[in-house]
């Protein structure tokens, strides 16, 4: 249990190519907080050099109450959940979990009583005498979050733990690690490139972007308002629609409740609408492009006369529309996300 | 092959047949000579079925030895080799070991550098540095010595360069679980590295078991005293020691006798050998 100071920190590789630029975050104790972004953003640097694995440039690192910069991983009481598990193969899994705990010096009964505890808080009881290559990938899993949970940390770091099991699994591992880390309330940094997990899973989420932090904020939040295109278009699937307010304005559409310096309108593809919503509203004729089915909602792509990347409306169920007919399309101006394209930031 | 094609099949047994043959011939012929008396080949005849004096010849070369001709009865010489090639073969895996170790894990300075002056020793056997070798051997007063016969061909690039091969396919997570789980340097090689490398180490161990006990040039070169001697120049010793026509029946009876040990390993360790050479589990 603790607080993570995140002060100001610097990664620059010895190549010069800097990873992480001034990141800050005060986590507080027993917090869920997910890094989220896309590949090279910085994001598993970031965690990296919270675990300890690659050294601080620059910045200052608190963990509880100790500044641990220059701690070796092993000393900064933090515990790891690897992507690709690192279980050590020639250990049974008892023998996986039980060699942080025998490195440090714990008593053979207190190793006993906590291996045997988070065995059966995991569902791995069953095979503690079993080789790492006997298992399943959810298992294996399962004994990589056992090896971390005996040792009770001051915190858990996750490096995308769930990438590599399946759509299904992974959906049910990520349920579990919430429970759990509701459950024991330690506090957690995790990593993902994955939108969905970290809305999921977060307290609150941080975006990264090329090292630098773009948003922080509750999972609503960041998804109601988020403070960037590049957040706009990474949080929410299907992508949200971005529309240049110069086709807007040729089409005599922009709104005058814009505010000054918006030169792209962002629209989610939900409050994209076929009927004419009561109140304000901004009015678009399209053409669709095509109309794709997925189970409970469908998604339209509408192609706007004059503007190349077309827009998508997320309906439920089946629409009565056809490929290549002509629709108008609605967006109340409540749900308009204005942006400024030079700075990429929001601009009410 | 896929199809079973009935002639394809036929040739290659034949084949596979003669190999087998042409391989197994000298010891069969090795065997069936140890167990004949001596006059037997002085009539310039091989015979190519068992005699019926093995078991006598077989006492002689352990218990007597040949005195006469110089040479001490086998058990010694046995001995000596077993010892240089276990000498050999554990100091060969515990160096490249270390050294693949150190050049994996850790950034040193002129790390590249030490890489490439291990990759040059191989271009360095014992027969290319022999004088230098034995001039440096001589005066640290290690001729007649296990520390002779043994230290000089310890290095070993080739098991360094496997090694080396082998802890690169280590996923780098292991090495930083083991760091977040507590172990430094040396536990991580002792608890994570060693275990993993297992049927590697195998695989050398009998390699350079039997590259230490065949060693020839080397130990005819230092040994002076008999009781040094190893079984393979005692081999050579009882071909050309002493006056008389060399006694075939017991120079065969040692060869066989000389030939068990390396054998005997393989047998031994033939599971984790092949495990070793073949297997890339991770």
């Amino acid at each position: 249990m603790a607080r993570i100071v995140i002060d100001d920190l610097h990664k620059v590789y010895a190549g010069g190519v800097k990873a992480v630029t001034g990141v800050s975050l005060d986590i507080a104790d027993g917090e869920m907080i997910v890094l989220v972004g896309p590949s090279g953003c910085g994001k598993s640097t970031l965690l990296r050099m919270v675990a300890g694995l690659e050294t601080i440039t620059n910045g200052t690192l608190t963990i509880g109450d100790r500044v641990v910069n220059d701690l070796e991983p092993a000393d900064r009481d933090i515990a790891m959940v690897f992507q690709n598990y690192a279980l050590y193969p020639h250990m049974t899994v008892r023998g996986n979990l039980a060699y942080g705990l025998k490195n440090r010096g714990v008593s053979k009964p207190d190793i006993e009583r906590r291996v045997n505890e988070a065995a059966a808080m995991l569902e791995i009881a069953d095979f503690l005498d079993r080789k790492p290559r006997a298992l399943s990938g959810g298992q294996r899993q399962r004994v990589a979050m056992g090896r971390a949970l005996v040792r009770e940390p001051a915190a858990f770091l996750f490096d995308e733990p769930l990438s590599n099991l399946d759509a299904k699994l992974r959906v049910q591992m990520r349920v579990e690690i919430r429970q759990l880390q509701r459950r024991l309330r330690t506090t957690s940094l995790y990593v993902t490139h994955d939108q969905l997990e970290a809305l999921t899973m977060a307290d609150r989420l941080v975006v990264l972007n090329g090292g630098v932090i773009e948003q922080v904020g509750t999972p609503m939040d960041v998804y109601a308002k988020p403070a960037s295109v590049f957040v706009a278009g990474f949080i929410g699937s299907p992508a949200m629609n971005m529309i240049d307010a110069g086709y807007l304005r040729d089409h005599g559409s922009m709104p005058a409740e814009m505010p000054s310096g918006t030169d792209i309108v962002g629209v989610r593809p939900d409050d994209l609408l076929l009927a004419k919503p009561e109140g304000p509203h901004l009015a678009l004729q399209g053409t669709v492009a095509l109309l794709e089915p997925a189970g409970a909602e469908s998604h339209i792509y509408v192609t706007l006369d004059g503007n190349s990347a077309p827009l998508t409306v997320r309906v439920q169920g089946l629409p009565s529309v056809l490929e290549g007919q002509g629709v108008p399309l609605y967006a109340p101006l409540s749900a308009l996300h204005p942006f400024n394209k030079a700075s990429g930031k929001r601009t009410d | 092959m896929v199809e079973n094609d009935r002639w394809g099949t036929l040739f290659a047994h034949i084949i596979l047949i003669l190999g087998v043959a042409v391989v197994v011939f000298p010891v069969y012929v090795a065997l069936v000579a140890s167990t004949h008396e001596g006059g037997t080949f002085l009539r310039g005849v091989m015979p190519l079925l068992p005699g019926s004096h093995g078991w006598e010849n077989y006492s002689t070369v352990i218990i007597e030895g040949r005195s006469n001709a110089g040479a001490p009865p086998i058990g010694g010489m046995l001995w000596n080799s077993f010892v240089m090639a276990m000498a050999i073969a554990i100091g060969k895996i515990a160096i490249s070991l270390l050294s693949a170790f150190a050049i994996v894990y850790f950034r040193f300075p002129f790390r590249i550098f030490f890489f490439w002056v291990i990759f040059v020793t191989l271009m360095l056997p014992v027969e290319v540095r022999i004088v230098p070798t034995f001039e440096v051997v001589a005066q640290l007063n290690m001729l007649n010595t296990y520390a002779g016969l043994s230290i000089p061909l310890i290095a070993s690039a080739t098991a360094t360069f496997l090694f080396r091969q082998f802890f690169m396919t280590v996923p780098e997570e292991m090495l930083e679980a083991a760091r977040v789980d507590g172990a430094g340097p040396m536990k991580f090689f002792k608890d994570i590295l060693m275990p993993l490398s297992i049927t590697n180490i195998a695989a050398m161990f009998v390699i350079m078991f039997i590259y230490g006990w065949n060693q020839y040039l080397w130990p005819l070169l230092i040994t002076t005293d008999d009781s040094y001697y190893t079984i393979v120049m005692g081999i050579q010793r009882m071909v050309t020691g002493g006056d008389s026509e060399p006694l075939w029946h017991l120079v065969m009876a040692t060869v066989v006798l000389a030939a068990l040990p390396p054998i005997l390993v393989i047998l031994f360790m033939q599971r984790l050998f092949v495990k070793g050479l073949t297997e890339t589990e991770k």
